[in-house]
């Protein structure tokens, strides 16, 4: 009976190493692999210098452009709904803070927890949304493969099991928590490993992209 | 002995000269507490005032008294005073005159008088079966032997604290003595857990109360708690909510936010883990709570509260989790992420040099 919390300790203690020391890792080798690898070296002369392009492809390339926006308005307003909501909830809510401060060593303010609250539920929803529309749009669904899948599971498994805690809707509640901090840990295991580098890779590519065209005097 | 047991709670109550309107009102407040409907209360005096004066055996395992000192301490006169003074209890060792042989006699004849009659209440963890049994010894015997031998013909065990709900202090890391909760003991009695460290003196009578009265346990939550109690986390309860709520915290004992009352999440407060009554019937008498007080939740009805964090740590601070492992880890991961990228640049320059040129002809006829 003193399972669900035995659970829950091993989620907070050993699980949680293990999973940042693995997320910690890959990033690392991912990013500095990337660096070093860099790109072949341009001989042309640069016509602009190349961080203004690289700046304003990170911004360009962020907010969605008018074009995009009506050939896939769902696209666009789904995935912004649920990436701000997740992102909010991760970087705002009390106890993540917290979280945040004991490993970092430093924090910042939280935001109030029924606004974190309506966030996690907007959050949920547009995941189920983007769910259904990628499996009922015939393209997206032949440009599905199963990591996509994968992925998505593993963000709804760690936004559901949190706003389930939250909410107290599972019992006993250490197990409700311990649900939510493992499915995090999965979560911070598959960011190396999957498509979700595109956490960091991101905002690499749109300065790579942005910088390319930068130098050649063109919009990206 | 026997001719004790023969006679009602409400005879008894009367000898001792309650009032029919007290004790109505100790009801009242009884059943308000157990979350029971207000129109079950004569229900609950009738029956309550019919039960037999219900003999209890009180074993006292790995504990520190606490639990008892919490129970006796209770202000007079209310219902656990009345409750427990209704109680015949017959054996006690920290309250029990009578010692050495004679109060092991005194058990066993408890046993033998009221066979599947009698309720046992545990506050203590018990060294388990296969753990030394000279960790914890009554009279030459083991904990273990006693405490099975007691409930064999027990009606209901009540598990008193979170030592015997759940091993408290013994069983915390490295638990050397092996203690285990008694639910892990006891598999095939009525048993209920009143944890905490101690526990409310009311959910103990309160639980007490609701078997005379109505002759079976309250409803229970997964770790046999009562859920009129431990329904309801501290958390969802605390007047201080609002400021948690609002991101407005304590960040000392002494700092502003602590004299303003905000929330103490980050002095440690494990109210959001921890299911018990403090936040609403408080203790002392309803005089003031932990948290009311101005000092966090220690979560001490919960499993392995000693081990689930230090006390002055916030909820969610990994256990072993610091700064350097995260550095430790990006740094190797730097390492092995330029050894990595070296490789493949190496990889590119040498494909660059050595691959063919491939022409648009070939392309084309390729397709
Ligand atoms: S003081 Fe503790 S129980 Fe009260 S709101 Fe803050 S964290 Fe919750
Ligand atoms: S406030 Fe928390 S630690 Fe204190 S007695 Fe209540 S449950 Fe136990």
């Amino acid at each position: 009976m003193n399972d669900a919390m035995a659970f829950l300790l091993w989620t907070k203690g050993p699980m949680l190493n293990l999973a940042l020391g693995i997320f910690a890792l890959g990033v690392a080798v991912r990013l500095v692999e990337i660096l070093i690898l860099g790109r072949a070296k341009n001989y042309a002369e640069p016509r602009a210098p190349e961080w203004i392009g690289g700046a304003k492809a990170l911004v360009s390339r962020t907010l969605p452009d008018p074009g995009t926006f009506r050939r896939a308005p769902f696209d666009v307003l789904i995935g912004w709904l649920w990436h701000i909501g997740f992102i909010l909830v991760l970087l705002f809510f009390v106890p993540h803070v917290e979280l945040i401060r004991g490993v970092l060593g430093f924090a910042w303010p939280a935001l109030p927890t029924p606004l974190v609250d309506v966030s996690t539920a907007l959050t949920i929803l547009g995941l189920i949304a983007a769910l259904v529309h990628r499996l009922t749009h015939p393209v997206k669904r032949f440009l599905s493969t199963g990591e996509d899948y994968l992925i998505w599971a593993v963000v709804f498994m760690v936004v559901l099991t949190g706003y389930l805690s939250y909410h107290r809707l599972i019992t006993p509640y250490p197990l409700a928590l311990g649900m939510h901090i493992l499915s995090a840990e999965i979560f911070l295991i598959l960011v190396p490993l999957t498509r979700l580098s595109h956490l960091f890779t991101a905002f690499i590519a749109r300065w790579y992209t942005g910088a390319h065209f930068g130098r050649k005097g063109v919009e990206a | 002995m026997p001719q004790r047991s023969h006679s009602t709670l409400g005879e008894l109550l009367v000898k001792q000269g309650v009032s029919r309107r007290s004790f109505l009102r100790f009801c009242a407040a009884a059943t308000s507490l157990l979350a029971l409907p207000p129109s079950l209360v004569p229900v609950f005096a009738e029956s309550l005032a019919k039960a037999r004066r219900p003999s209890v055996i009180w074993l006292s395992f790995q504990e520190c008294t606490g639990c008892t000192e919490s129970l006796t301490r209770s202000h007079a006169p209310n219902l656990e005073d009345l409750i427990l003074n209704a109680l015949s209890l017959e054996y006690h060792h920290t309250l029990q005159a009578a010692s050495g042989e004679a109060a092991e006699a005194a058990r066993l004849q408890a046993i033998a008088e009221n066979k599947g009659q009698y309720l046992v209440i545990v506050d203590g963890s018990v060294p388990g079966p296969n753990s030394e049994p000279g960790y914890s010894t009554i009279a030459g015997h083991s904990n273990y032997d006693i405490l099975l031998e007691t409930v064999d013909q027990a009606a209901v065990v009540i598990a008193v604290g979170s030592c015997a709900a759940f091993g408290g202090l013994p069983a915390a890391e490295p638990n050397p003595t092996g203690a285990r909760p008694i639910m892990e003991l006891v598999k095939d009695k009525p048993l209920v857990t009143i944890p905490g460290c101690p526990p409310i003196p009311m959910a103990i009578s309160g639980v007490v109360a609701h078997y005379l009265a109505f002759g079976r346990l309250p409803e229970l939550d997964q770790y046999l708690r009562p859920l009129a109690f431990y329904g309801q986390s501290i958390h969802d309860r605390c007047y201080r909510r609002p400021f948690y709520d609002k991101g407005l915290f304590a960040e000392g004992f002494d700092d502003e936010g602590a004299k303003r009352g905000w929330c103490l999440y980050r002095l440690g407060c494990k109210g959001p883990i921890t299911y018990n009554a403090c936040a609403t019937m408080k203790w002392n008498d309803g005089t003031s709570w932990p948290v009311e007080a101005g000092h966090p939740c220690l979560g001490c009805s919960e499993p392995r509260f000693w081990d689930a964090g230090g006390f002055y740590r916030a909820v969610s601070v990994p256990l072993t989790l610091g700064p350097n492992t995260l550095l430790g880890a990006g740094a190797v991961g730097i390492a092995a992420g330029a050894v990595a990228g070296a490789l493949a640049r190496r990889r590119a320059r040498i494909a660059e040099r050595t691959l063919p040129p491939v022409s648009i002809e070939e392309l084309e006829a390729k397709q």
